[in-house]
């Protein structure tokens, strides 16, 4: 997983490739993207998504930020299209993600759970193949592209040397990275991804971000909750920052991770420096 | 556990066993016949005699294969196939290694409906009552899991398991009421899973359901393949979980229904086999649901085929036959699945 970004695949046009998503950031074209408006779900009666509006621009990656139980992964549901919002609407590039039939939008969309586990006897490559279910009929085995895709995306992710493995003897970190390839097999434009960086190291946490800018430049929009704050402000080109199902403050990294946000959230004070090398923000906690 | 990447050749080699399987146990009995002998009979009733110009067999020897052996050994084919095609579904269906074509109350249900009519003497209407209560427990179950909301896997499962005692208390207050020595003797083999007094009657329900549902079932495999991970997976794999966890539990449970009507509740076949083969070729299903229901068949034609000649000329019920041999090999399973850190796999 050193070098994701020699291994990157061509995608459809409108990719802005090549560009940095870095210098882009505030270049989206609006419209494009993806486009969160008044979406409110709540359980029996209680309110978890509170009328949450945000984007994530295309060719970027968006971080949704918040503490614990602020609804980070109900948001990611909904925009997933896994529940319904109550009210309000989820638009990709103008098309509506919510009314769009599951089929079509499972093409576009691909998703990685904060925890995804299996009793059953499945090898890496095997959990991979399944992110082309959509894209082939329901009849249909695996093709030669199919599992060309696989195993292309297992060596995106540093995996292939364990497509054989039964997942249940990877360990957490491996398994995540398998998830992550079965979402790249799926060639969404839009990937959401919950705590992608859980169980990882952190050689293999900055991969897998690297992996993610790779894909953003690509063209595919990100977004991605993460807890690290500063693996948020290193990679990442703007982010949301959710409490209490609210979005509390939202755009590029330099606004939104300030010492007033992140007390007022989380109830820790920080100071903000520089990074050496790359000049992007690094939070001092305490 | 390793990639299968030749079904074919797996499915080839388990259609030919099963194939082969069917022909033996017919010329096994007590009334020594061989492999041509069936051929002979199966191509004078096919009316093709004259044409291929083979001899008709004596007409004892004729009844004894179209008659008793077939019917029975045919039966016991389809019935096998659909039990393990169920359990494979149900298994996926509820991520749950413990699941069986019986999950939802059905046997239970069935066993109601078999047992009443059996106490009050009406046997020509078993097959009847036994589907007629498989599907009364099915719609029980569905309600009932239903009512909780979204069927999920959990609610599935304790849903029919609340329909399963309600259904088998019933079934022992029939038996502890009315039942005397004869009918209790019939109760009890029906109980434990027989297909001894097959017809081609029988042949025609569990075949036929066979074909038409265990194909359908069977041509699910991108689909169950989808519910790996969970409901969230599936939902972003594109399947729309809720209707298909309906329209599947429904398949289910009407081929159930039916194999049960013709066969009574068969144990461990649905539970065991699709682990057996799951071990062996890993668990996706486009491979592991056909593959299932052809060893399947194999192996309830060899389990009933021991059940009228071990102890012959007594007869067991071949669910005893499919305990003794399942109960060890599920055990053998778990203590190989050891080793794994998750789950049977
Ligand atoms: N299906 C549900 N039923 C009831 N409450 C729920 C449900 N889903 C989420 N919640 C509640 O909504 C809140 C937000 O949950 P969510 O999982 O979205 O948080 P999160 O931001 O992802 O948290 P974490 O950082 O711990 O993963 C939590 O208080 C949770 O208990
Ligand atoms: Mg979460």
């Amino acid at each position: 997983m050193s070098a994701p970004s020699t291994d990157r695949r061509a995608r459809g046009a409108g990719a802005a490739r090549g560009a940095d998503a870095l210098d882009r950031s505030g270049a989206a074209q609006p419209g494009a993207g993806l486009a969160v408006e008044r979406v409110r779900w709540s359980v029996d009666g209680t309110l978890i998504v509170d009328g949450v509006d945000c984007t994530a621009p295309p060719g970027a990656v968006t971080g949704l930020l918040g503490p614990n139980g602020s609804g980070k992964s109900s948001l990611l549901r909904l925009v997933a299209g896994v529940t319904r919002p109550d009210d309000g609407t989820v638009r990709l590039g103008g098309t509506d993600l919510v009314s769009m039939a599951r089929r079509p939008r499972a093409r576009v969309v691909a998703f990685v759970e904060q925890d995804s586990s299996t009793d059953l006897p499945l090898t890496a490559l095997d959990a991979v193949l399944l992110g082309r279910i959509p894209h082939r009929s329901l009849l249909a085995g695996d093709g030669a592209d199919d599992l060309r895709l696989a195993q292309d995306a297992l060596a995106r992710v540093g995996m292939a040397a364990f497509a054989g493995r039964d997942l249940g003897s990877l360990s957490g970190g491996e398994r995540q990275r398998v998830h992550m390839a079965r979402a790249l097999v799926q060639e969404p434009r839009l990937l959401l991804l919950d705590e992608p960086t859980n169980h990882l190291d952190i050689a293999a946490q900055l991969a897998t971000m690297d992996l993610v800018r790779t894909l953003a430049a690509d063209g595919v929009t990100v977004l991605a909750a993460l807890h690290d704050l500063n693996l948020a402000a290193g990679a990442c080109d703007h982010v949301v920052m959710l409490s209490g199902g609210r979005v509390v403050a939202a755009g590029p990294v330099e606004q939104v991770l300030v010492p007033d946000v992140v007390e007022a959230v989380y109830g820790v004070r920080c100071e903000v420096l520089r990074h050496p090398r790359t000049g992007r923000p690094v939070l001092v906690l305490g | 556990m390793t990639t299968t990447r030749a079904p074919a050749l797996w499915l080839a080699g388990a259609l030919l066993a099963a194939v082969a399987s069917v022909v033996l146990a017919v010329t096994i009995g007590p009334t020594d016949l061989g492999a041509a002998d069936v051929w002979r009979t199966v191509v004078d009733h096919a009316g093709l005699s004259g044409a291929l110009g083979t001899e008709p067999l004596a007409r004892l020897q004729d009844a004894t294969i179209w008659q008793l052996r077939m019917p029975r050994v045919l039966t016991a084919a389809a019935v096998g196939a659909g039990l393990a095609v169920c359990g494979v579904v149900m298994q996926s269906l509820t991520r749950n290694p413990l699941a069986d074509p019986y999950l939802l109350g059905l046997s239970s249900g069935a066993s109601l409906g078999a047992v009443l009519v059996l106490v009050v003497g009406i046997t020509a209407l078993l097959p009847v009552a036994a589907f007629v209560g498989a599907v009364a427990a099915l719609v029980g179950a569905l309600a009932l899991a239903g009512s909780m909301g979204a069927i999920t896997p959990t609610r599935t499962v304790l849903a029919g398991l609340a329909i399963s005692q309600l259904a088998a208390a019933a079934t022992s207050f029939v038996i502890f009421w009315s039942a005397t020595g004869d009918s209790y003797r019939s109760i009890l083999s029906w109980l434990m899973g027989s297909v001894a007094g097959a017809t081609w009657t029988s042949v025609a329900i569990a075949g036929g359901a066979v074909l038409v549902l265990g194909t359908l079932l069977a041509s699910t495999g991108s689909i169950l393949d989808a519910f790996t991970f969970g409901d969230t997976a599936a939902a972003t794999l594109g399947i729309p979980v809720q209707r298909t966890r309906w329209t599947l539990l429904i398949g289910v449970a009407l081929l159930t229904g039916a194999l049960v009507s013709v066969s009574g509740s068969i144990g461990f076949v649905g539970l065991v086999l699709p682990h057996a083969v799951r071990m062996a070729t890993g668990a996706r299903h486009r491979l592991l649901l056909p593959l299932s229901a052809l060893l399947g068949a194999s192996f309830l034609v060899w389990a009933d085929t021991a059940a009228r000649t071990v102890f012959a000329p007594r007869e067991l019920p071949v669910g005893i036959v499919t305990a003794a041999i399942g109960a060890p090999v599920f055990a053998l399973l778990l203590w190989r699945g050891r080793r794994a850190p998750r789950g049977l796999g």
